[in-house]
């Protein structure tokens, strides 16, 4: 999420790509299992993508959940701008669309985020969570976790874990978002 | 925002109006939530600097304030020292002193919250919540803010404003703002009560109110301002209000989808019926609603960012 979106001047810096479409699509495709898996069904299961790339991805998650439970699954979002803890190191940003479906008190949370990297993101989006219920538990969903964290967080459903420098910046393209076909680069660093 | 202080519906562009407006739809949600509050604005303290009497804005700043956390002072001057001779620079000093990051300022003097601003007496945003018969721009960034939850958006929309438009600092900063963003608007009233200049404004003007409602999206009626009139404007209040005032057969001549809306508080009687002011149609009550939510987007768009960034004396 910090690193994926507006890069500066990573563009005149070499870039390998690590997930392409296919990669992408079969990562997420466990990533629903999974889910499924560790929570038998998708019963009481709330799926929130965190804007902008989370939310995507939160809604491919859904299509493929729909597809094996048989029953429309409905993703929400969760903006959490006015909860982060960097707001006063730059000026005021807009603020994203945050839907939530259904009642979150005693629902399995589903995060849905595209990189996981200090994950201050995922400490915002667990003190939204707690103005809006209680939920029974909370899990996490990432397509890249990068590592370098700052906060005692992990993620429960991982696409790829990606080792790297700090001195690299991990770009993740999604059609929705970007209009390009989906991919995970990364760029920059000693290579 | 590219300022750090809110003063006229003039200093905001398209994209800065356009940026509230949508920060605000966001922030209409927290109403409806279980916890209805933000940790945004934590440790950083609001005054509402009261010089006149409010209802409504006051309570909607403050609501605003505590529902991102920040600390709230209110200040009336009723009660305080400016009734032993306080002068604004004395109060303003006070303030800085305490640590003020806005001040949220309603003075009977238009440009009071302007001198504020430009003084360097304190350090903090300065958001005008009503100067005189000059601006009050929150006001207009919630109407526009309704407006646009019913009519969409509001380029080439009509909107008719009547009734005291020279002591309202509502209709100009409407005006203004509606200008912004693209709506044609027509003022009318008596020839007595528009301002002088009224024809520099960027907006129509006419004398009848009936020849204006047929094309009207949204009609906005304004209060009749006794308290500021201190001669004759029209012959008598029963005259004005068959003239200018909104009844029901005049709302039925309005197009279906039109809206009724006041920024109170109301003379029911007067320049709106009590039938229309409670009419399906009107928004009034909801024009209060999303008060709250405009002006939290208006103070986390100036407090929310990094600390004084943008504003020039920077944090001296």
């Amino acid at each position: 999420m910090v690193v994926s979106s507006d890069a500066p001047r990573p563009d005149d810096m070499p870039a390998r790509t690590v997930l392409d479409e296919q990669d992408i699509s079969r990562a997420l495709t466990r990533i629903t299992h999974e889910i499924l898996e560790r929570n038998r069904d998708a019963d009481g299961v709330l799926l929130l993508g965190i804007p902008t790339r989370g939310v995507d991805l939160a809604r491919r998650i859904a299509a493929r959940m729909s597809e094996v439970e048989g029953r429309p699954i409905t993703p929400g979002s969760l903006d959490v701008t006015m909860y982060r803890d960097d707001l006063r190191m730059r000026p005021a940003r807009a603020l994203e669309h945050t839907s939530i479906p259904e009642d979150v008190d005693g629902k399995t949370v589903v995060l849905v985020d595209d990189v996981l990297f200090s994950g201050r993101t995922i400490r915002a989006a667990l003190d939204a969570l707690g103005d809006l219920g209680r939920p029974k538990a909370v899990q996490l969903a990432v397509l890249v976790d990068r590592g370098h964290r700052e906060l005692p967080i992990r993620a429960d459903f991982v696409g790829k874990n990606l080792p790297t420098s700090l001195a690299e910046k991990v770009k993740v393209r999604l059609t929705e978002a970007d209009g390009e076909p989906d991919s995970v680069t990364i760029v920059g660093g000693a290579s | 925002m590219k300022s750090s202080h809110l003063l006229s519906a003039a200093d905001l562009d398209r994209d800065d109006a356009l940026r509230i407006l949508d920060t605000a739809e966001e922030l209409l949600s927290v109403a409806q939530r279980p916890i209805k509050k933000l940790p945004t604005l934590r440790g950083r303290t609001v005054v509402n600097l009261f010089f006149e009497d409010s209802t409504r804005t006051r309570i909607s700043f403050e609501a605003a304030a505590k529902r991102l956390s920040a600390d709230v002072i209110n200040f009336s001057a009723k009660g305080s020292s400016v009734s032993k001779g306080e002068s604004l620079k004395d109060t303003a000093l006070t303030l800085q002193a305490m640590g003020a990051d806005a001040v949220v300022i309603r003075h009977s003097a238009s440009g009071a919250p302007h001198r504020l601003a430009t003084s360097r007496w304190m350090s903090g945003s300065v958001v005008n919540a009503g100067d005189g018969t000059h601006e009050h721009p929150t006001q207009a960034l919630l109407d526009a803010f309704t407006m646009r939850r019913h009519l969409g958006d509001l380029e080439g929309k009509s909107i008719t404003i009547v009734g005291d438009v020279l002591h309202s600092r509502v209709a100009r900063s409407n005006a203004l703002l509606l200008h912004t963003l693209g709506a044609e608007v027509t003022l009318v009233a008596p020839p007595t009560l528009l301002p002088v200049g009224v024809e520099t404004w960027p907006v129509a003007h006419a004398y009848d109110l009936d020849a204006n409602l047929e094309k009207a999206d949204a009609v906005m009626m304004l209060r009749v301002q006794r308290e500021r009139m201190n001669a004759s404007y029209f012959p008598s209040a029963r005259e004005y209000s068959r003239r200018f005032g909104l009844d029901t057969a005049r709302m039925n001549r309005m197009p279906e989808h039109a809206i009724v809306m006041h920024p109170g508080p109301m003379n029911r009687g007067m320049e709106i019926t009590a039938d229309v002011a409670d009419s399906p149609r009107s928004v009034i009550v909801e024009q209060v609603t999303n008060g709250v939510a405009v002006r939290m987007a208006v103070l986390y768009l100036l407090l929310g960012g990094a600390a004084d960034a943008d504003s020039p004396e920077g944090n001296a």
